[in-house]
Formats: structure tokens, C-alpha cells, sequence
């Protein structure tokens, strides 16, 4: 190919920041002075372009240095891993935490979804921005959720600033447990180091207040720390947790401690077992996703395992962005180590020697946590060329996600990762076929990953006894909204809607809940006997979906709910397919107009829903058209919200 | 004469379509199914020479078994496939796309697409007088072609003409996302300033006239362009040698913009700046 940059050039700070990742340049051809050696011999070409996948990187490296990508920064990112200017600005132009124009180091996220929304974020966004007016250096944006559902309503603010890499997990775990300063987890850097303050910072701010957000934006640095994990899992040390059970009770800094707590005995019996018999082991299991697709795993591991292509991959998904749910976040920030043993028994297989754990960009504490939790691993021989000394070469590679929910549909998944934009790609070919790279590709969310680890210890026949025959094993469900103790709450499956509301200490005046999150549906008060299945909830006429259990009681308005997942699915769309990406602004148009009709008044309009709906869901490419209508639609049918 | 590829020998697929026993080579898709048994399936992003993207989703057909509609122009006949064309479902859907579509962006260059709106009943009207609309100017930003994002519907056929398919010159891509999402060139800037290499085969793939000569640009607009008394002839290009078809499109004895036959097996309806636009010296008459 033949590309041509522009004439614009990167500042010293904008060259440092890609430099720290990929090295410096080292001809003319890719950015570097010229030498005399350049006029003879060029790189780039193939070699290059094997390096696209690190477009993602180089943004994120840009965006946390320096807050936003100019034109010079991203030529200079071209020029480096010989991307067409004109497809780096597609990509750059894609994800929601970026920007193109400038904008100051410090944004301030406020979540705007549905948990939040319910507990007050509007008000709350618009005391904020009262306070930080445009002398303060800050820009707050209304952000889809932020996966701290249990704790609405929240923010997250990111300060760009050097370093440019998140600190080496050490440090930044040291910071974390030190008192505050550590508040911004992921970014213990250069303090102590250097004996300078750290620039770059992120910190969580949940449930918020005006007052706290403030704060936490001007001050990221020395923002208060997060409560713990635990804090997210009410049941904690009930003795009957599965997949639970270390959450507060194990130190998710510390290797010793995982072991201590039975880790890393679930590999040792995969490897005793060997690959076949470990697939065998989750198919008797009867383990299905827990990302809402509900396939089965053994099934989908063993059609991987079984292609002639190689290599195969592993990409754990953890691109937690359905609206309400946050169990992934609260597994990897309290038990990082069992992801990463279950990932690494995953890989073994099917036969994987590389492993993608594509993590929403939202979730810094889950970040900081895991990249140190695979940097000891690798340090102890768990991760590396000689697993457990069993001759098995794995590792694991963390990629931010930069704001974009699609890139949870597994195959934008694989664009977003090769350095494309996050689309998803048309099936046939599948994942096991044809995924990441083009090579056959398991791909798992992160709950159903941990379950692998109970399937081992406990062997398939224990572990299919839990639940119901079809639904086997424990399901984790984020309970938010109108509840007293909002939190990840792990039951077998066959417990009631009821069961897991009485738990959750449902308040009165209860008024619906919303099942399976924006892409799910809405149920009555009077249908909580629909029991937590995934058969229960289809004959129901509802879905389980990722486990979201949302609870509105009468003081919300459901109007206005609806139009939020309306605009959260016009916002997310990616826009590659009509009846999604125009689709979806018909049906927030709509929802808009009959905001406050009622009845007849409305009709017109639901009508029009109706046959718009139906088309998203037959003729989108991928899931997030698919389902764009359910929760409206289920509002309509079960709840009769404009009745 | 022209030389015909005929390829290797490939097995045949048989499966149903519409309740007819169909036979496609393998790797055919139902919509090459389809126009061999003559039926007629609307396409809009659909490109002869290019891989199909399937992001218009108006030639959905009904795939027995499978839980949402399948585009009929990327999937591939499967043997024992029971496929319908014209379900209900399948028609519902094409009408809802085209009323879509119709409603956001302006159609009408785009051909064929009126009579599908009347087959289809489509309303684009009924979403309101506040429906949004890609409402932008057109941009005039050199001599030889405009871009007018009004008429784009975001088929991707330009990107990947300018891609890795035909041009290799990735001068184009898709920025943003969503209803704001726009084909675009880098940091969205005039063309003038971007890696195009003004080939026009962008041009040439364009479903919907979003991507016009200039000279068919500024004729529209002084509503002196007429198709009806335009003639096509096809020639070779005498630029080099390699031997590109031209077709040049004249009108009252002005050539007024030039094509390239997507059947010819060495170009396939490419064409370089030169072939494409480089013809005013064949009109100077003084």
C-alpha cells in the first residue's frame, strides 16, 4: 500500500507517550531522523503491519498522556505502525473515551444510566458542572454506566498527564493500600519514585455526591479510596458461595493468599486430566455463557479445539458494558488470580498459547489489580513458557477498551482488539472457525470462565447438581435500583425473582424490574415467581440475559427510563447497518414524542415502535440491534407504560 | 473477444428456495441463487466487483431455522438450506429498511430505489416532519468530484474500493459512530489534503450518487443533466497501454463523465485519474 501522512506533527509530549509503548523509531520511515542509512534500507511494509493491533494501545497511551489525540499525534501513530491516516481517525473516532479535539486533561465521567439515573444523576450532573465551570479544567461528560450500578450514583474522573502507561501493578497495589493517594487505582506511579506528584490519575467516585465528585476531579490523586470488593457482595462469607467464595475473604494482591484459598488447584487437575478430558469435564457440567448468549461452553471450546488452523486463541471478554451489570468488575477487583487460572485452563484446552483479556476502559481498580495479578503469575511460572512446569506455554495480554458497548459483541470484540473499528463482523464464519487474527478463536465472558474452576474441583457431576438439569451451577446476579443491599449475588439457578428481591431487601411500591439489563426486559411485581432460569425466564416471555436484576419502585419515572435505554442504544449503535443505526434514532424520536401521552394519544407512535422494533430484530447484523426493542417493548406489553 | 476466467470446477449446492429446488456452484451466495433463478431481490450495498458488506439489510431473505433474518447477498447457499425470499417477515423488514433509509438520506439518484419503495409500500413520510436527517452540504472541495453526505447511505463500498480491494490507497474510512458515523477521510478534512489519488473508482461504486463527477454535479444543480439524451460508448483508454475500457458518457457532444465496464476481466470498472478525468483535452476545440 501506499500511504501518505500529513504534514503535522507530534509535540515532544505526544512523541514520548507512543515511544513508551512501542520503543523508539528506528528509521526515517516510521517517524525518526533521518540517517544515511534510511536512504538504502526501509522498514515497515509487512513488518509493520503485523503491529496494527497495537492502534488501540498507542491511542490509550496518547489519550492518558496528554487527554486528547491531535492530528500530529496520530500521524506520528500512522507512521509508526503504517495505519492509513485516514482508518486511524475511523478508529480514533469510534470510541467514546477519546477525543479528536482538544479538550482539558481532566474529564469527569458521569454515569447517566439507568441505576444512576433512578438514584439522581441527573441533578447530580447538573450541580457538578455548576461547580466546574470552564476555568476549573475540567470537562464532565455524561457517560453510559460506569459498572457501579450497586453504588449509584457515580462518576469516574481520568486525568491525562505522565506517565503515559498505567504503573507497574507493584506500585500501584502498594499505593492502593496506602492510605489516600492511592485512591487512583492504576496509577500508583512516579509517587515515592520520583518524589513527584502523579499526573496521570483515575479515580472512582460512587455513590456520589456533588460535593465528592468535585473533589475527585479536581484532586484525583488524593481522592478518597474505593471501598472494597466485598463491599459489592452482601452475601460475603456466607460458607456457601461457589463462585463468591474468596471475594473479601482472600487478598487480591497476593498470589500466596489465592493459593492459600485453594487456587491453583483447579489447573493442577486440569493438567492431570489433559485437554479432552477437561472439555468433557465443563460439557457434562452443563456450563453455558453467562454473557446473556447462554451457548454451551464445552461445546464451543471443543469446536475450537478440534480446528486444523492454527494458532488458536483465547480472548476472555470482559467488556462489562450491558447497562446494570458489574459481577464481572467485582470478580476481577476481589478475585483477579481465579480469572486468571481459569483463563489459563481455558487455554489449555483448546489448545491456546495467547490470551486476550479485552477489559472495559472503565474499570481501572480491575485493571491495576489484574495486570499485577498476571505479572506475579508470570513471575511464579503460572503464566509463561512452562506452566506449572507441565511443558504448556501460555500468556495472558490485557487490551483497554476505550468506551464503546458493541465491543462486547464478541466479533467487534476481535476488531476492536486487530486495531479496526469496533463492528461486528457477519456470522458465518464463527469465532471457532475464523476469530481474532482470523484463526480459530474461544472466546468466554468472565463469569462463566470462573465456573470452570468449581467444574474442576468439584468434578462435573457435583457442580451439574446445582440448579435445575438445564440450568446447572451457580448464576451471579447484579441486583440495583430499589433495593436496601444492592449487590452481586450468587444463587443456584431455580431461585425465584422473588427470592432474590426478599435477599436484596426489595423496598415497597415496588414497581418493575428490569431483567437481563437495556438489551433485556422488563417483568411485573406480580411475575417475581419467575423462576432465575434461563428456560424459566424464555417461557416467561423474558430473558435472563447477564443476570441484570433492576428494581424500579414507583418513584421512578418509567417514561423516562425508557427513553435513556432508547438514547443508550442510539448512542452505542455502531452504525454499520441501517436498521440499527437509523432504527434506533426512530425509536428514541418516537419515545420522545409520546414522553407524556398516554392511550390513544399514543398509539400512532407504538405502532410505529412495534414494526421498527421487529425489523431491528430480524434484520440488524448483531445482538445490540437485535435487542435495541425488548426493554421498550416489554415495557409496553407487561408494564402498559403508556396505557 | 474478451477472455472469460472460468475458474476451477466447484461442486454443486443443492438446497430450496422458495419451494424450488435450487443448484448453485459452491460458494455461491442465495442472492446469485436468486438471479439465476430470476427472481428479483433489492440490494442496494451490494457491489459486483466488491465483497459485500451486507450493511444495508434490504436484501434479508427467510432462512429456515435461524433466528434472525439472514442478508441474502454475503451468505452462502449451505446444502438441505431452506430459504424464502418473500416472506412476510423478510418483506417486512425490506419495507422498514427502505423507510428508513428513505427518511434519513435523500434517494433520489439512487436507482431502482423508487420502485422498490412503491413495491414495498414503504412510507418514509411517517416518522414525521422532525425525523433526523443527514442534512448536510454537499462538499465541493476540488475540480473533479463532490462528496454529498445527504445522499450517503453508508454502503462502505468506497471505503473498501479504496482499500485493499481495488485502489490500496485507504484514503477513506468511517469515522464516528451511529447515526453520526460519515465515510470521511483523515481528521475529516477537504479531500484535497487526504491521500486521494482522485482514481474515482469511489465513484464508481457509489449506489446512490452520493459520490459524483463534478461536471454531473454542476449540471444537476444548473438542471441541464439529462440521462435521456446521453450516449454511452465504450472505448479504450489511450493514455498507456495497458488497455482500460472507458465508457464515456457524452451529452450534446460534451463528454460529461467517464465509467469503466465492471465486466471487463483485467479492470474490472477501475480506472485512474487520468482514464477517469482526464478527458477534457478530447473537447477543446478552438
Amino acid at each position: 500500500m501506499d500511504l501518505r501522512f500529513g504534514d503535522s506533527k507530534p509535540t515532544d509530549e505526544e512523541r514520548a507517550a507512543v515511544d513508551a509503548l512501542l520503543g523508539p523509531p528506528e528509521s526515517s520511515w516510521e517517524g525518526a531522523d533521518r540517517s544515511d542509512a534510511d536512504l538504502r534500507w526501509a522498514r515497515g511494509g509487512r513488518e509493520a503491519r503485523d503491529r496494527r493491533d497495537q492502534l488501540l494501545p498507542a491511542l490509550h497511551a496518547l489519550n492518558d498522556r496528554v487527554g486528547w489525540i491531535s492530528e500530529g499525534a496520530l500521524d506520528y501513530v500512522c507512521r509508526r505502525l503504517t495505519v492509513p491516516p485516514a482508518e486511524a481517525y475511523g478508529v480514533a473516532t469510534f470510541y467514546a473515551m477519546f477525543s479528536v479535539r482538544p479538550r482539558p486533561a481532566t474529564v469527569l465521567h458521569v454515569c447517566t444510566d439507568l441505576a444512576c439515573t433512578a438514584a439522581g444523576s441527573g441533578e447530580l450532573c447538573a450541580a457538578v458542572e455548576a461547580r466546574l465551570g470552564p476555568e476549573s479544567g475540567v470537562k464532565v461528560e455524561r457517560s453510559p454506566c460506569l459498572g457501579l450500578c450497586e453504588r449509584a450514583p457515580a462518576t469516574l474522573t481520568i486525568r491525562a498527564g505522565h506517565p503515559a502507561r498505567p504503573a507497574l501493578e507493584g506500585e500501584a497495589v502498594q499505593a492502593e493500600g496506602g492510605g489516600p493517594g492511592a485512591a487512583a487505582a492504576g496509577d500508583g506511579n512516579g509517587k515515592g519514585r520520583r518524589g513527584r506528584k502523579a499526573l496521570h490519575a483515575t479515580a472512582v467516585c460512587a455513590p456520589a455526591t456533588p460535593d465528592r465528585a468535585v473533589t475527585a476531579a479536581t484532586a484525583p490523586e488524593s481522592a478518597p479510596t474505593e471501598p472494597a470488593p466485598e463491599a459489592a457482595v452482601p452475601q460475603s462469607g456466607d460458607p456457601t458461595l461457589t463462585l463468591l467464595s474468596r471475594i473479601g475473604t482472600v487478598d487480591p494482591t497476593s498470589l500466596d493468599d489465592y493459593r492459600a484459598h485453594g487456587g491453583y488447584t483447579a489447573l493442577r487437575r486440569a493438567f492431570a486430566l489433559g485437554p479432552a478430558a477437561v472439555i468433557r469435564e465443563v460439557t457434562d457440567a452443563g456450563l453455558v455463557g453467562r454473557g446473556g448468549a447462554a451457548f454451551p461452553t464445552g461445546r464451543k471450546w471443543q469446536a475450537t479445539a478440534a480446528q486444523p488452523d492454527h494458532p488458536h486463541y483465547l480472548v476472555c471478554n470482559a467488556d462489562e458494558s450491558e447497562p446494570g451489570t458489574f459481577k464481572d468488575r467485582v470478580l476481577m477487583e476481589g478475585d483477579p488470580y481465579a480469572l486468571v487460572e481459569a483463563m489459563t485452563i481455558a487455554a489449555y484446552a483448546t489448545g491456546a498459547h495467547r490470551g486476550y483479556l479485552y477489559l472495559r476502559g472503565e474499570y481501572p481498580r480491575a485493571l491495576a489489580r489484574l495486570t499485577h495479578a498476571i505479572e506475579q503469575a508470570r513471575t511464579r511460572g503460572l503464566l509463561g513458557d512452562d506452566v506449572l512446569g507441565q511443558g504448556y506455554a501460555f500468556d495472558i495480554e490485557i487490551r483497554r477498551g476505550a468506551g464503546a458497548y458493541i465491543c462486547g459483541e464478541e466479533t467487534a470484540l476481535f476488531n476492536s482488539i486487530e486495531g479496526h473499528r469496533g463492528e461486528p463482523r457477519s456470522k458465518p464464519p464463527f469465532p471457532v472457525e475464523k476469530g481474532l487474527f482470523g484463526k480459530p478463536t474461544v472466546e468466554n465472558n468472565v463469569e462463566t470462565l470462573v465456573n470452570v474452576l468449581p467444574i474442576l474441583t468439584m468434578g462435573a457431576e457435583a457442580y451439574a447438581a446445582i440448579g435445575t438439569p438445564t440450568s446447572t451451577g451457580p448464576k451471579l446476579f447484579c441486583v440495583s435500583g430499589s433495593v436496601a443491599r444492592p449487590g452481586v449475588y450468587e444463587l443456584p439457578f431455580g431461585a425465584t425473582l422473588g427470592e432474590l428481591l426478599t435477599l436484596a431487601g426489595v423496598r415497597d411500591n415496588l414497581r418493575a424490574v428490569l431483567l437481563g439489563g437495556a438489551a433485556g426486559g422488563f417483568v411485573r411485581p406480580d411475575e417475581l415467581d419467575i423462576p432465575l432460569t434461563f428456560e424459566g425466564t424464555r417461557e416467561a416471555g423474558t430473558t435472563l440475559g447477564s443476570g441484570v436484576v433492576m428494581a424500579f419502585d414507583d418513584t421512578v419515572p418509567l417514561p423516562r427510563l425508557l427513553l435513556r435505554i432508547a438514547e443508550f442504544f442510539r448512542d452505542e449503535s455502531c452504525g454499520q447497518c441501517v436498521p440499527c443505526r437509523v432504527g434506533t434514532v426512530r425509536q428514541e424520536e418516537a419515545l420522545h414524542r409520546i414522553a407524556d401521552r398516554t392511550g390513544a394519544a399514543a398509539a400512532d407512535d407504538i405502532a410505529l415502535l412495534r414494526e421498527v422494533g421487529r425489523a431491528m430484530r430480524d434484520a440488524s447484523i448483531c445482538g445490540l440491534g437485535q435487542t435495541a426493542w425488548n426493554a421498550v417493548e416489554s415495557a409496553i406489553d407487561r408494564l402498559g407504560a403508556y396505557e | 473477444m474478451t477472455a472469460i476466467p472460468l475458474g476451477v470446477p466447484r461442486r454443486l449446492v443443492e438446497f430450496t428456495l422458495d419451494g424450488q429446488e435450487a443448484r448453485v456452484p459452491e460458494g455461491s451466495t442465495i442472492l446469485d441463487a436468486c438471479r439465476a433463478a430470476g427472481k428479483d431481490v433489492p440490494t442496494l450495498c451490494e457491489g459486483d466487483t466488491l465483497t459485500p458488506k451486507n450493511a444495508c439489510r434490504v436484501c434479508v431473505v427467510d432462512v429456515e431455522g435461524a433466528r434472525t433474518l439472514a442478508p441474502a447477498c454475503s451468505r452462502k447457499a449451505e446444502p438441505g438450506m431452506v430459504v424464502r425470499t418473500d416472506t412476510e417477515r423478510a418483506r417486512h423488514s425490506r419495507k422498514v429498511v427502505l423507510e428508513l433509509l428513505a427518511s434519513s438520506v435523500d434517494l433520489s439518484t439512487t436507482p431502482s430505489v423508487a420502485q422498490w419503495i412503491k413495491e414495498y409500500e414503504a412510507k418514509p413520510d411517517r416518522f414525521g416532519p422532525d425525523a433526523a436527517r443527514v442534512d448536510e452540504e454537499p462538499r465541493v472541495d476540488n475540480d473533479l468530484y463532490v462528496r454529498d453526505y445527504g445522499k450517503c447511505i453508508l454502503c462502505y463500498k468506497c471505503v473498501d474500493a479504496c482499500g485493499d480491494q481495488w485502489q490500496n490507497s485507504f484514503a477513506i474510512s468511517v469515522s464516528g459512530r451511529g447515526f453520526d458515523a460519515r465515510i470521511s477521510v483523515e481528521h475529516d478534512g477537504p479531500l484535497t489534503d487526504s491521500a486521494c489519488v482522485y482514481c474515482g473508482n469511489c465513484i464508481e461504486v457509489c449506489p446512490t450518487g452520493a459520490l459524483s463527477f463534478k461536471s454531473e454535479f454542476d449540471m444537476r444543480a444548473a438542471g441541464t443533466w439529462d440521462e435521456e439524451r446521453q450516449t454511452e460508448t465504450t472505448t479504450v483508454c489511450a493514455y498507456c497501454g495497458v488497455g482500460c475500457n472507458l465508457t464515456l458518457h457524452v451529452q450534446d457532444n460534451e463528454i460529461v463523465k467517464v465509467t469503466s465496464p465492471h465486466d471487463n476481466p483485467v479492470t474490472h470498472g477501475n480506472l485512474c485519474i487520468k482514464g477517469r478525468f482526464g478527458y477534457q483535452h478530447v473537447q477543446n476545440r478552438d
